[in-house]
């Protein structure tokens, strides 16, 4: 059964802070665009300055200690993609994450495709 | 190893697309093929087709969400294929921009019995010159077709492949990707499809 299709309606569990309220309304991020597959890591930084920091940030900087992609940090924090693209650009910001962002000329690399195809066969 | 866009501490991350109508099978394939279990990410989208602004008042606004499923396949330890099935309701077109931003392909899945539900997403993938496969989910009870008859139907431009999957088993939903990277591979050798001269139709 497909069920990408259907809005989720309602939440039993739903935040009392509507998320968009989380980032106080903000819906661009600031900087170059993210994309569902840009790879944010934290950096290896001495312990961030929390007093502007909401808890939700602190959560992806813990999340993304490893590489992990804007899809799957919202996916797992359970916020909507545009909320975790403008917390995330506020890491960067300060200088917290780096975000490693797919260049359009990926598309094209035929070393790259290869390889994905070779990798894909393997499965 | 690099592709000249990461220092190397994130891998290369490439996505291909999912296509196609409600009901279709998008999330099956998506299931099929990743290494974690289908997750879901949504969006909160304010009144359709309207700029989203909130910060202009504290009125209440409809919003709506639209979720969508993705999965994960690392090919190795510096590359990793995500997969998205992408919200096929008109109303949330809006959002196809964005997640095809890139792409590295779209696979279109379609129903025989329903092929008239795939038309949006081949009209849009062929304007936007990314490239797509069509495949065939074989629903149980699906009459057989004829693959001539189906890109008829479809008008498809005969190098653009068509394959027939079950989207439930992982090997055949495989094969569909294989297929659709060699397309992409072939696309990037030659170029953006072009309409034929004879017509796009066989």
């Amino acid at each position: 059964m497909d069920l990408s299709d259907e809005p989720r309606r309602g939440n039993w569990f739903s935040p009392v802070v509507r998320p968009y309220a989380l980032v106080r309304g903000r819906t661009k991020p600031a900087g170059d665009r993210l994309d569902v597959i840009s790879m944010a890591y934290a950096l290896r930084v001495a312990v961030p300055d929390q007093t502007d920091l909401e808890p939700e940030h602190l959560s992806l900087l813990q999340r993304c200690a490893i590489p992990m992609s804007v899809a799957e940090l919202a996916s797992g924090l359970d916020l909507p993609l545009g909320v975790v693209r403008v917390l995330l650009a506020d890491l960067r910001e300060r200088e917290l994450v780096r975000i490693d962002r797919p260049t359009p000329n990926r598309v094209t690399d035929i070393r790259l495709l290869r390889e994905v195809a070779d990798g894909l066969r393997r499965l | 190893m690099g592709y000249g866009d990461s220092d190397g501490a994130a891998p290369v991350a490439v996505k291909i697309l999912i296509a196609g109508g409600f009901g279709v099978g998008k999330t099956t394939l998506v299931g099929a093929l990743t290494e974690i279990m289908p997750l879901r990410t949504e969006e909160e989208l304010s009144g359709p087709g309207t700029g989203i602004d909130l910060t202009t008042g504290v009125e209440a606004k409809r919003t709506t969400t639209v979720a969508m499923d993705f999965g994960r396949i690392t090919i190795n330890t510096s590359l990793v294929v995500y997969l998205f099935g992408m919200p096929g309701q008109h109303r949330f077109w809006f959002m196809w921009d964005d997640l095809s931003h890139g792409a590295l392909g779209v696979i279109v899945l379609a129903d025989v019995r329903r092929l008239a539900d795939c038309f949006p997403s081949i009209d849009y993938f062929e304007r936007r010159k990314t490239p797509f496969i069509v495949a065939l989910n074989c629903f149980a009870g699906s009459r057989s077709y004829d693959e001539a008859e189906v890109r008829q139907a479809l008008d498809l431009d005969a190098r653009i492949p068509i394959v027939r999957c079950d989207a439930r088993d992982r090997g055949s939903s495989r094969d569909v990707l294989v297929t659709l990277v060699d397309q992409a591979i072939a696309v990037a050798e030659s170029g953006p499809l072009l309409p034929s001269a004879s017509g796009s139709s066989l």
